[in-house]
């Protein structure tokens, strides 16, 4: 042997092996490193939803003893958590630096007037303060906090001003019990027990003056009936219309005030017991809104309750939800000022967070405090402080970022406020802060799988039977023109294929309905009768169209049938459905008929379907051996005989698999569904009706998502069940298919 | 593959003709025709809606008269659709013809700012007898649509150049005001946006400068007078243009022409915001192919108008081409070393396996899917971070941190990887393992076998995984919506001005252009032969892309065919 290598130089060879490991190695991490990326599209997406599930934390931030008086009868935070009001029973208001306790500022709130008898906040996340007075008035009181940045610190400065300073709220003469109050765009509500008056209430509208911009105020007087016993808390509904009084017992009167207007007293819509077993009201409280009430009973219940429509066209209170507080009887209700949760106190400083649209507890905790009575939550939500009997404040940094979500809220009926039944709904967003979101996916997957199913309903035969056409029966010629014109459309951009079904099939399949079902009716009749009639043709004239030619043959036929079928559109209505069939289907049918329905979805992305099918099906067709039928021709059995017998049971799998990769593409599908629905999430499988899809929703709502908002980690949760299901359709479809290879390999 | 003859039997009845499975052959081959119909209608209905929106069509004259109100139309037909009666009456109409059907044209009358609306639903039995005078002039503005009417002066100034009294020389005196003021308003353009746009940019960087000179603590009295000056510099250099520009706009605000619409008002309009003027019904065809290739040309290179209702959509195009080149050079290198990794120098085993159809598979997965990565992770996270990093001196508005060219070409780069990764496998795949065995032998390392052999025989399959790509990504819309495509880009993202290539701004797209102007445009019926024609533009250019993926594959592959075999 003679050594090659030595005719070489020995710098150069080392060079060149210095340069094949480089090489090695470039390409090994280089390749790794895009595989690597692919993967951290799973990752990322997994790293954006996981935070939805993740747990509420609650560190403890306890301060040194808190330097105030008297224990506060309201407590309140500001938006950045770091500077408390608190207001004790005699009326004074101390502003403290939540993280020390530090008093800021005093004030003492009686002064100048009666004695105060009662402390009452208007509203979830208001920052108003009710004053109720021993002579019957009423001081309303609005906490502001000025940020200011000297020397690059933020300072905030606590300051109260008075509401309607020039004018007299009093309601009587006795000294208020009980006080509810409300104040926004329409006016000024105030509704209060007096003593030994009962209830007394005072409406002021809000009248803005259209040239002036200016707004004042008209009061008028409420009247309200009188009711036995005495009341436990007052509050007013959102749109001032409800007002609920609770006593003791656990009784509830709910009155309806825009009856106490102009004509007579409130009347009582609607009255009974909060709980079973005439157990007794601990605390209540309004959840952020105003619609929603929460109680506790003393032993050990809570529930929350709204009106809704009943059956006979009145209103009553519903008991809508129950919580789980294992038995603790809760001391204070605190509901958050941005989100439909709150957190409930027990009698012994148990310490748990609750979500109501997701219907879940967020938190248990059992802190050893005793409870005095009072606690607040800042407007973030992240930070809770309490008093205890010991006059200590306690203080909780809160993180709690996702409490909207549970697989309830996700996938389940919920039952919403102001809606008169649980119901899957989708809805995002509103204008106002206090609407409760409703993220309900099943409304998406549901718009999805309809989407997809009316386009495999078209897709999925056309392609088949094509494909069955065009790889067993078509002369060689003929298909290798027609395969790559039908795979020519999967490149057609499915936006054009969407527009045109918005834009130029909607309308037509609008105008001429009739025409596109006595098309789908007269095309196989009107193919088998050319069949028939061809086949009764003399032997010399079907000598003329070569073997595997008829579909060319038909391209005629089916333009014919076409342009029949929509002439007969006209006269077709006019006989059946007295001129109009989309009239006559909503009033016969009662079926709504929308422009851009599913029916059109489905044509148009089963253009987008039929090429995936096809090629894929047609391949595995194709490549059923010769030889397999050729023995089955051989027996005696005729084409189509062998067809079924033979090639389509041995290429079943390749088939299969060619629908399981339509499938995916069609719930996929971005634009189609996007331009040719209404895009409305609705729940309903009529094919005249629209949906919304999962993919159609992301393309709508991601781009004015908050980041990390609730809202926008469930788009990507969308977006990561959308890549699940394609990823598991798909590697199904991959496996039968390489089993399918390996099976053939054998024959 | 046998091809049994299917009809060489003899005459049976329908019933054993059923019996023998005939017609499901029939009825498959329908399935075929059908697929080949709609897919040849589909082409050739983008076709003639496309190419049809050009032609300038003649204007008709007509008057109409429907409960006792007698109005003169004039403008364009455009569709024309039959109703059926009852929905007609159940609309309100009176009806006096036979029925059942009746028909009704729609009739683009144009003049938006005089009339309720620029289309509008006429009966045809409302209608009169049709003319087409020759006299009716068609004029194209920048703002309120297509003008309909007779012209009947030009004038500058208070001076009169033509009028009807001397009807010939009116409207080569209109045309050639057209074109002065046209030549005008390109100069004013240029300056406009090249140079006062030049030293906006510049004044902008010099803000950019400044701040990250205090951010770094280093914004002392020198570097503020350098500051003070640059800005000097530019505010003399824009002074300057200024007076330009207002002599520009002074030299051609005079020129007006009077017009007398369809309901047979006086109208004087300014000849500043004429684009083109035309007489359809005059024009022999010839002259008509001439206006037709002059309105196609301005749909391929100029800028739209209108809220993109009307002119052309050269930023789209210039947008969908940038950013595929600029996806084609990442997603080209990067999806060739994954296959040659994955075929060359990975261990075959069940990992593999896996890693191939994983890959196999992201090719299935939705596109929208790909979208939110990329918003999520390239534009907010590594966006995010560069803007911190980098662009400080920007912030709170972001530079990177926002939607823009380079995370949509990104994007799509990730989104099309599986397609280049697979056909680079496939060509790989093809070579046979003796070429590679026999260039080992001869003593070259495996590296020189790759570089020198094996790649360049699989060049075919990359340039098809390419092309492939190349035509995924310009169709795509769905992704792009996040992570950076707009309606109305301000410019485009390769201009003049320093560093030339603008990576992070936002640019126009073909397909969202068609999405956009369909669906979210104000006035869709007007936008909506636009869009035919950007549709067609878009399916011409991708049906290209892959004829030359298929070419370019055939060519390449005669190439190496000695080799393969």
């Amino acid at each position: 042997m003679v050594d090659l290598s030595l005719h070489i130089p020995a710098n150069r060879e080392k060079a060149r092996r210095y340069r094949d490991r480089l090489a090695t190695v470039g390409v090994t991490a280089g390749g790794a490193a895009v595989l690597l990326a692919i993967l951290l599209i799973f990752f990322y997406l997994l790293y954006e939803v996981l935070p939805l599930f993740g747990g509420t934390s609650v560190a403890d931030n306890t301060p040194d003893t808190w330097q105030g008086g008297a224990p506060p009868a309201y407590l309140s935070l500001e938006e950045q958590g770091e500077v408390g009001l608190a207001v004790s029973a005699g009326g004074e208001a101390i502003f403290f630096r939540v993280a020390d306790g530090r008093i800021i500022s005093r004030r003492e709130l009686g002064a100048g007037r009666a004695p105060v008898t009662v402390l009452a906040g208007a509203a979830a996340g208001g920052r108003t303060l009710a004053l109720g007075h021993a002579d019957g008035s009423v001081n309303l009181l609005r906490s502001d906090y000025r940020l200011g940045y000297p020397e690059g610190r933020r300072v905030i400065t606590p300051s109260l001003r008075s509401l309607y300073p020039d004018r007299e709220l009093r309601l009587g003469t006795g000294a208020v019990a009980a006080l509810a109050v409300q104040d926004s765009e329409d006016g000024l509500l105030l509704v209060a027990e007096l003593a030994g008056e009962g209830l007394r209430g005072l409406r002021f509208r809000r009248q803005q003056n259209p040239l002036t911009g200016e707004s004042s105020l008209e009061p008028s007087t409420l009247r309200l009936p009188a009711l036995p016993g005495q009341s436990a808390a007052l509050y007013l509904g959102a749109g001032q219309r409800w007002l609920y009084r609770l006593d003791q017992d656990g009784g509830y009167v709910v009155l309806d005030l825009q009856s106490g207007e102009d004509a007579g007293v409130a009347t009582i819509v609607d009255q009974g017991r909060l709980f079973e077993n005439g157990a007794a009201l601990a605390t209540s409280a309004m959840l952020l809104g105003d619609i929603s009430l929460l109680a506790a009973s003393e032993a050990g219940k809570l529930h929350q309750y709204f009106m809704v429509r009943d059956g006979r066209g009145g209103h009553q209170l519903q008991r809508v939800r129950s919580f789980d507080t294992g038995g603790v009887v809760v001391r204070q209700l605190v509901p958050e000022q941005r989100r439909k949760g709150f957190v409930a106190l027990g009698r012994s400083g148990e310490l748990q967070i609750f979500h109501t649209t997701a219907h879940r507890r967020l938190y248990v905790q059992a802190t050893g405090m005793d409870l005095a009575g009072q606690a607040a939550i800042s407007p973030r939500g992240d930070t809770l402080i309490a008093v205890d009997t010991a006059n200590t404040l306690h203080s909780w940094a809160v993180d709690n970022e996702h409490p909207d979500i549970s697989w309830s809220a996700l996938w389940q009926k919920v039952w919403y406020e102001s809606h008169d039944e649980p119901a899957h709904i989708w809805q995002s967003s509103a204008a106002n802060n206090d609407f409760e979101p409703k993220y309900s996916l099943a409304p998406l997957a549901f718009g999805t799988l309809k989407a997809a199913f009316y386009t495999m309903l078209i897709a999925a035969p056309l392609a088949i039977c094509g494909a069955i056409y065009t790889a067993y029966f078509m002369a060689p010629t003929l298909r290798r023109k027609v395969k790559p014109l039908i795979e020519l459309m999967e490149a057609l951009p499915t936006v054009i294929l969407g527009f045109l079904a918005g834009l130029w099939l909607a309308p037509i399949v609008e105008d001429r309905l009739a025409g596109i079902f006595s098309f789908l009716v007269l095309m196989p009749i009107g193919i088998l009768l050319f069949a028939y009639l061809f086949s009764h043709l003399p032997l010399a004239i079907r000598r003329r169209v070569p073997d595997g030619w008829d579909a060319a043959l038909l391209i005629p036929v089916v333009v014919l049938i076409g342009y029949l079928g929509f002439a007969l559109n006209g006269p077709l209505e006019q006989l059946l459905f007295g001129g109009d069939m989309r009239l006559w289907i909503g009033r016969e049918l009662g079926v709504s008929f929308d422009q851009r329905n599913s029916l059109v979805v489905g044509i148009a992305m089963g253009m987008a379907v039929i090429p995936t099918i096809f090629s894929i099906a047609e391949d595995a067709i194709f490549s059923v051996p010769g030889h397999l039928s050729d023995g089955s021709l051989a027996l005696g059995a005729t084409p189509w005989q062998t067809l079924t017998g033979v090639v389509l049971p041995t290429a079943s799998p390749g088939i299969f698999s060619g629908l399981m990769i339509g499938l995916g593409r069609a719930v996929g599908e971005t634009m189609i569904v996007l331009m040719a629905t209404g895009n409305t999430p609705i729940m309903d499988a009529n094919i005249f009706e629209g949906m919304r899809t999962l993919s159609a929703n992301i393309a709508i709502e991601m781009p004015e998502a908050e980041v990390n908002s609730t809202h926008y980690r469930i788009l990507f949760l969308a977006a990561f069940v959308l890549f699940l299901f394609t990823f598991v359709v798909n590697t199904i479809a991959e496996l039968i298919r390489q089993r399918l290879r390996s099976r053939y390999g054998s024959l | 593959m046998t091809q049994p003859d299917i009809h060489a039997r003899g005459h049976r009845g329908p019933l054993t003709w059923m019996r023998s499975g005939e017609p499901m052959i029939w009825l498959n081959a329908a399935a075929v025709s059908l697929s080949v119909v709609a897919v040849l209608g589909l082409l050739l209905l983008l076709a003639v809606r496309g190419f049809g929106h050009f032609w300038p069509r003649d204007v008709m004259a007509v008057s109409t008269a429907y409960a006792g109100a007698e109005q003169r139309l004039l403008g364009e037909v455009v569709d024309w659709a039959q109703v059926p009666a009852q929905q007609l009456r159940e609309a309100g109409f009176e009806l006096t013809g036979p029925g059942p059907l009746y028909g009704r044209s729609l009739i683009k009358q144009g003049n938006r700012e005089y009339f309720d609306s620029d289309f509008i639903w006429v009966l045809d039995e409302h209608m009169g007898p049709r003319a087409y005078p020759p006299s009716v002039a068609v004029v194209e503005r920048l703002e309120w649509g297509n003008l309909y009417g007779e012209l009947q002066s030009v004038r500058v100034d208070d001076r009169i150049l033509a009028d009807t009294g001397a009807s010939d020389r009116l409207w080569p005196a209109f045309q050639g005001l057209i074109a002065d003021t046209r030549q005008v308003r390109d100069e004013i353009r240029h300056i406009e946006r090249d140079e006062i746009g030049g030293i906006n940019h510049r004044m902008e960087r010099l803000r950019l400068q400044q701040r990250s000179l205090e951010l770094d603590g280093e914004l002392d009295a020198a570097a503020q007078a350098d500051l003070a000056t640059a800005r000097a510099q530019l505010d003399a250099e824009y002074d300057v243009l200024h007076v330009q520009l207002q002599a520009l706009y002074q030299s051609i605000q005079g020129a007006s022409y009077t017009v007398r619409l369809a309901d047979g008002q006086l109208v004087e309009l300014p000849v500043a915001k004429v684009v083109r003027a035309y007489q359809p019904n005059a024009m022999n065809r010839w002259q008509k192919c001439a206006l037709y290739l002059e309105k196609l040309w301005e749909f391929l290179s100029d800028e739209p108008r209108e809220a993109n209702t009307e002119g052309g959509v050269y930023p789209a195009i210039f947008g969908t081409v940038i950013m595929v080149i600029l996806m084609s050079i990442i997603v080209a290198p990067f999806g060739v070393l994954a296959a040659v990794y994955l075929r060359e120098y990975a261990h075959q085993g069940f990992v593999t396996r896996i890693i191939r159809v994983a890959v196999n598979n992201l090719a299935g997965v939705p596109s929208i899917v790909y979208g939110v990565f990329g918003l999520g992770f390239f534009v907010y996270f590594v966006g995010g971070e560069l803007d911190e990093l980098f662009f400080a001196a920007a912030l709170p508005s972001p530079t990177f941190g926002t939607p823009g060219l380079m995370w949509a070409s990104l994007t799509l780069a990730l989104l099309t990887l599986p397609v280049v990764i697979v056909a680079t496998e496939e060509g790989l795949d093809r070579i046979p393992v003796s070429i590679r065995e026999g260039s080992l032998a001869l003593g070259a390392t495996r590296a020189e076998t790759l570089w020198r052999v094996v790649l360049p025989m699989a060049s075919p399959a990359m340039m098809t995984g390419l092309i492939l790509a190349v035509a995924r990504a310009a169709g795509e819309v769905a992704p792009l919506m996040l992570v950076g495509v707009v309606k109305l880009a301000p410019s485009l993202p390769v201009d003049g001005n320093y560093p030339f290539l603008h990576f992070d701004q936002k640019f126009m797209h073909l397909g969202f252009h068609i999405y956009d102007v369909g669906f979210q445009s104000p006035n869709v019926e007007a936008a909506r032969p636009l869009v035919y024609a950007t549709a067609l533009l878009l399916v011409v250019l991708i049906a290209l892309l892959n004829l030359t993926a298929v070419t370019l594959r055939n060519h390449l592959r005669e190439r190496y065919k000695s080799l393969e075999n």
